[in-house]
């Protein structure tokens, strides 16, 4: 990708679970968990933790890219999630992006969602607040 | 006629349903548990970091932990086990928890209707009074039927 930003988009346990980056749109990142043992709840459908795992990096990821974007370094602290999950996952690859609906200098608010084949079809939606801590600013 | 089924005991069942899948990948474990609340803890773990260079827990796995213990809350109520899945899960994070620390997610199960199961509940990392998160969700009846604990033994789940 020719505009995709220089950031990191995975903690280790976005990575430990198997979460990788699928593709760029819109300027935020579509990340992907191929199904394993890791991700997996009740036989033949994937765990709903997992899911909001896979929610919450992609919502972390749209917005270390928008701030990218602007300059901005800054590390986040999680306000609150509330994940409502639509549909069983299947054993199969599932997606999910985030769309910012608000970035403001202290907070983002964010909108992700979930899905397998079809991203009309979403097996999980999710809005998630964030605390915005800039780098170069005052702690706290 | 047959036997009843024994109740739902919660020591007794928990850490075999976390010992596979997601949860046994996380390594779930059975803590604590009363009438209608269940608690399990989550053991601090390199590769489940939410930061770079910081030592605590990502707080993904916090939601999985208060999911799983959320269910078990429901069949310790009930005293029976059947598949359930989560409809919403909310959770608010209160500050972050200790460095290297275990996380604690204790759930209590306040109502169920016929097809729906109301939990509430907290993460907290030693302190149950000084809680990291907390919880608050709904789950769905999904098979109206029980699981008698034989067949869930062969490695059957019935939460996710």
């Amino acid at each position: 990708m020719v505009d995709a930003p220089d950031i990191a988009l995975l903690t280790p346990y976005a990575r430990s679970l198997g979460i990788a980056l699928d593709r760029w749109e819109d300027d935020a990142p579509v990340l992907h968990v191929d199904f394993s043992e890791a991700v997996l709840g009740r036989p033949g459908a994937l765990h709903g933790g997992a899911i909001s795992g896979l929610l919450e990096t992609a919502g972390y990821g749209a917005l270390r890219a928008a701030l990218a974007r602007t300059g901005r370094e800054a590390s986040f602290v999680p306000i609150n999630i509330t994940v409502q999950f639509l549909r069983a996952g299947d054993e199969k690859r599932s997606y999910a992006s985030a769309r910012i609906v608000k970035l403001g200098r202290r907070t983002a608010n964010l909108s992700v969602e979930a899905w397998q084949d079809d991203p009309a079809k979403p097996i999980a939606s999710a809005v998630m607040n964030v605390m915005i801590r800039d780098v170069d600013s005052d702690r706290g | 006629m047959s036997n009843p089924q024994p109740r739902f005991d919660p020591a007794v069942a928990a850490d075999f349903l976390v010992a596979r899948a997601h949860n046994g990948w996380l390594g779930m474990r059975f803590s604590d548990h009363g009438a209608d609340w269940v608690e399990m803890e989550l053991p601090w773990r390199e590769d489940l970091l939410g930061e770079e260079g910081r030592d605590v827990l990502a707080s993904g796995p916090i939601v999985s932990l208060l999911d799983m213990a959320g269910g078990l809350s429901i069949w310790t109520r009930t005293g029976e086990f059947r598949a359930i899945a989560t409809l919403d899960l909310r959770v608010d994070y209160t500050r972050p928890a200790r460095e290297r620390n275990s996380v604690f997610g204790r759930v209590q199960c306040y109502r169920t209707t016929r097809s729906a199961a109301f939990v509430r509940g907290i993460a907290h990392d030693g302190d149950p009074d000084d809680p990291v998160a907390h919880m608050q969700a709904v789950f769905m009846t999904i098979d109206k039927r029980t699981v008698d604990l034989p067949a869930h033994r062969n490695g059957e789940r019935a939460n996710g």
